[in-house]
């Protein structure tokens, strides 16, 4: 399920190229998103002052996210070494549920076709999909 | 019974006031035959599928996706109760066509994806919550007569 082809990752590496000077913005809209469509991964963010669209901390945090993404991309060709310590973050320290990956994962993919709708084909989709699902794999290996 | 607040409901009947369902639904289909190529399994009898190219430009892929729209239309034409609506509609899909009802959230998170781009920055993510609400109430009424 989550085997990158080689054609998967030149995609990415690709479409990642294009986009990367907006990973900020990717970042705050999708994690704005994901507060506000689901809204139960609020709970993960109760020190927030501010958790609607857009707002300082959410902003701040998309960027974190994005830039953990976009050292993904160029650890492409192994994932479970490349995102050994967040992968150990996220288990010991922040213990996120895991299916939330698959869930900002989506809203990700949404902000994608919002921002980038000529670009976003169903080629780039399904490669940024199965990409961002290899990362939440990564990151759910120290779990247990 | 589900409750839609006057936002949720304008948003919805906005929404597909504005899309071609010509376009979307074809688009959609496609899309998720593209990502999720396991649902091909469904679709035995459509032809060539054996690329994204093929997909997109099958004539039966996009009279499909039209006819999935124009049942999507029926829900919207009856939010308070979408559950009923669809009673014979989530039969044929159990019975008759046995479709896996996990699919029905690949497709609906395709439909996301293809209205999103197609809105733009207009689909803030209140509208974007809206329209995914009504979406799960349609896949959980599919679901319905599963047994």
């Amino acid at each position: 399920m989550t085997h990158l082809t080689a054609k998967d990752k030149e995609t990415v590496k690709t479409f990642w190229a294009k986009i990367s000077s907006n990973g900020a913005a990717i970042g705050a809209d999708a994690l704005s998103r994901m507060l506000v469509v689901y809204p139960q991964t609020k709970t993960y963010f109760s020190h927030w002052k501010d958790l609607s669209p857009g707002s300082a901390p959410v902003k701040k945090h998309g960027a974190t996210v994005m830039s953990g993404v976009a050292d993904a991309v160029a650890k492409i060709d192994d994932l479970t070494a490349g995102l050994l310590s967040l992968s150990e973050l996220h288990a010991f320290t922040l213990r996120v549920d895991p299916s939330n990956f698959k869930i900002l994962s989506h809203n990700i993919l949404v902000v994608l076709a919002i921002m980038f709708p000529t670009d976003f084909t169903p080629e780039v989709h399904v490669a940024m999909d199965k990409f961002l699902a290899a990362v939440a794999r990564a990151l759910s290996e120290k779990y247990r | 019974m589900v409750k839609w607040t006057d936002f949720e409901r304008a948003t919805i009947q906005d929404i597909f006031s504005k899309i071609d369902y010509d376009v979307v639904g074809p688009a959609a289909l496609s899309r998720c035959l593209i990502v999720y190529p396991w649902t091909q399994r469904y679709f035995g009898g459509f032809g060539n599928l054996y690329n994204a190219a093929a997909i997109t430009s099958n004539p039966k892929v996009a009279a499909h996706g039209k006819v999935v729209l124009a049942g999507l239309e029926k829900a919207v034409k009856n939010m308070d109760d979408i559950k009923t609506t669809y009673k014979e509609l989530s039969v044929l899909h159990s019975e008759k066509l046995q479709v896996d009802p996990d699919n029905f959230n690949l497709l609906a998170d395709c439909l996301t994806i293809v209205l999103a781009g197609q809105m733009g920055a207009a689909f803030t993510p209140e509208v974007h919550a809206a329209f995914q609400k009504f979406l799960a109430v349609v896949v959980a009424s599919l679901r319905k007569q599963y047994l």
